[in-house]
């Protein structure tokens, strides 16, 4: 399998690598750790005429912590490795939830090459980061040739594969918070090991000592064409004492609204069901008794 | 159109005119001759074409040879210190870690990034860092335990321990 000709750049710049896509468009496309993309390239799903790489761009790979406090945030360079991000000291003491996702994605291989933006920008409907990004309500940032703008994590996934960037515009930086009170779980339910997720569940939750939640937010992946927030699920259980029979409902709630997939892995009523069971687990897991 | 790369592959540096599309596993097998490095799927899941870039275990296949230049990359070839087998490779040898043979060059690699970063790995985590290697043959069993004799090897120090590990001897 060898992917159909194109013409090669690997620039040294952020700059140069704008320039670059904008100049070509959609005959252009960046390239980061090409776990997805090389793939796409070999069995000719894509072509393209020019292959604009971005590992030489040191300024995209860094994880640094911003601001101290309540306030703090976590900003990760978009070249930034699954190893690197399950390795990472910071974001094991102030973000798990990031190590925790990137530590479950495919196999040892893939996190050495695969990246955070690589994968967000790809936006497969069963991606485990997306679902992270989405429960920590990160920020992203995208710099193109009009300069640079943030797009919330909730406005960033519209469809199959499809993201808010434009063709000429590489997402640079992903923004966390920083959450000393929350609990973090993902969760993924999957055939083997190293696969996709049939269903992926990431939570961020705060609970009171009498087990109140004050705050939850869920990121659900595998489901359906895109990852997505479960809203009413989240709306259910905020506010309210997580004793099992409103966790229960809650997690009824979890595909509402949404058009669930089906495929050779899991039926529609079995990824549904899943999607329930995983919730609920991933709120147990955080401590709540259930 | 080709673009000139300088990799260097098991210490030696080798430059190339090279057409982007190439892959690095054809790049190793039809230009450079290093056939041990093998292709089982090309699409990313077998692990038999994995190598170490700068240390790390990639999968040949899922790379272009472009994306190597000016790194450094190990292959199985590199593995033996003077003709002899490398700790890995007699851990594998005692343990009868391999049957048809078509995984272990991939599996010696992944091994080696394991055993880098974890020198004395428990059954579980071995289990973890060859999810992206398939045996048809072995049932993965005598592979786990060749990987534990092997880091015992280095552990005790034995000829070809950490200091000739292949990930230290490729970087220039
Ligand atoms: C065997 C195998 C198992 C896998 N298992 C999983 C799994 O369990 N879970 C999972 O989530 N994923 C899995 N993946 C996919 C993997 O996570 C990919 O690494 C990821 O989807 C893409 O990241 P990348 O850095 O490799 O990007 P690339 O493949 O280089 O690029 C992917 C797409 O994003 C675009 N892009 C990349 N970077 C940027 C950027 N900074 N700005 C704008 N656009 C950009 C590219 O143009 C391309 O369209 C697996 C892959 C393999 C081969
Ligand atoms: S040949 Fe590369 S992973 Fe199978
Ligand atoms: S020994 Fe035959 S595939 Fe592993």
């Amino acid at each position: 399998m060898i992917p159909s000709k194109f013409e090669y750049f690997a620039p040294a710049s952020l700059a140069e690598a704008v320039s670059l896509l904008s100049k070509y468009q959609e005959e252009a496309k960046p390239l980061a750790g090409g776990q997805s993309l090389i793939s796409l390239l070999k069995l000719r799903l894509a072509s393209l005429k020019y292959l604009v790489d971005l590992a030489g761009i040191a300024e995209l790979n860094y994880i640094r912590e911003e601001g101290a406090g309540p306030s703090g945030t976590i900003s990760i360079g978009a070249l930034t490795t699954y190893a690197q991000i399950k390795e990472s000291k910071l974001l094991q003491s102030k973000c798990p939830l990031l190590p925790q996702t990137a530590s479950v994605v495919g196999d040892v291989q893939v996190r050495n090459r695969g990246t955070l933006g690589g994968s967000l920008a790809h936006a497969d409907p069963a991606g485990d980061m997306p679902a992270a990004i989405l429960a920590l309500k990160a920020e992203l940032k995208a710099v193109g040739p009009q300069g640079e703008r943030w797009i919330q994590a909730d406005d960033f996934f519209l469809g199959m594969m499809e993201t808010a960037l434009s063709p000429d515009e590489i997402l640079s930086e992903i923004r966390v918070p920083v959450l000393p009170d929350h609990k973090m779980i993902y969760r993924k339910a999957a055939r083997r090991p190293s696969d996709f997720a049939m269903v992926g569940i990431a939570l961020c939750l705060k609970a009171r000592d009498d087990q109140t939640c004050e705050e939850i937010s869920i990121g659900v992946t595998g489901v359906t064409d895109k990852p997505y927030r479960a809203e009413e699920t989240e709306k259910r259980l905020r506010g309210k004492k997580l004793e099992p029979k409103i966790i229960e409902e809650a997690a009824s709630a979890i595909t509402e609204g949404v058009d669930v997939m089906e495929n050779m892995h899991a039926s529609q009523d079995f990824r549904s069901h899943l999607a329930r069971v995983y919730v609920s687990r991933a709120i147990a897991a955080a401590g709540i008794r259930s | 159109m080709k673009v000139p790369v300088e990799i260097t592959v098991n210490g030696t540096r080798h430059r190339s005119e090279v057409e982007p599309r190439l892959l690095l596993v054809h790049y190793l097998r039809d230009v450079l001759d290093l056939t041990g490095t093998h292709v089982g799927c090309e699409t990313g899941l077998c692990g038999a074409c994995t190598i170490l870039l700068d240390g790390e275990a990639v999968k040949s296949c899922m790379m272009l040879a472009v994306q190597a230049n000016v790194r450094a990359v190990e292959t199985v070839e590199g593995l033996s210190v003077e003709g002899e087998l490398d700790a890995v490779q007699r851990g594998f040898w005692e343990e009868h870690g391999l049957q048809c043979g078509f995984c272990t060059p991939g599996m010696l690699l992944s091994a080696h990034d394991l055993l880098r970063r974890s020198p004395q790995p428990t059954e579980e985590e071995i289990q973890r860092a060859i999810h992206g290697n398939l045996c048809r043959c072995t049932g993965y069993q005598t592979i786990v335990k060749a990987i534990q004799n092997a880091g015992d090897k280095m552990r005790a120090g034995k000829p070809s321990a950490a200091s000739s590990s292949p990930s230290t001897r490729g970087r220039r």
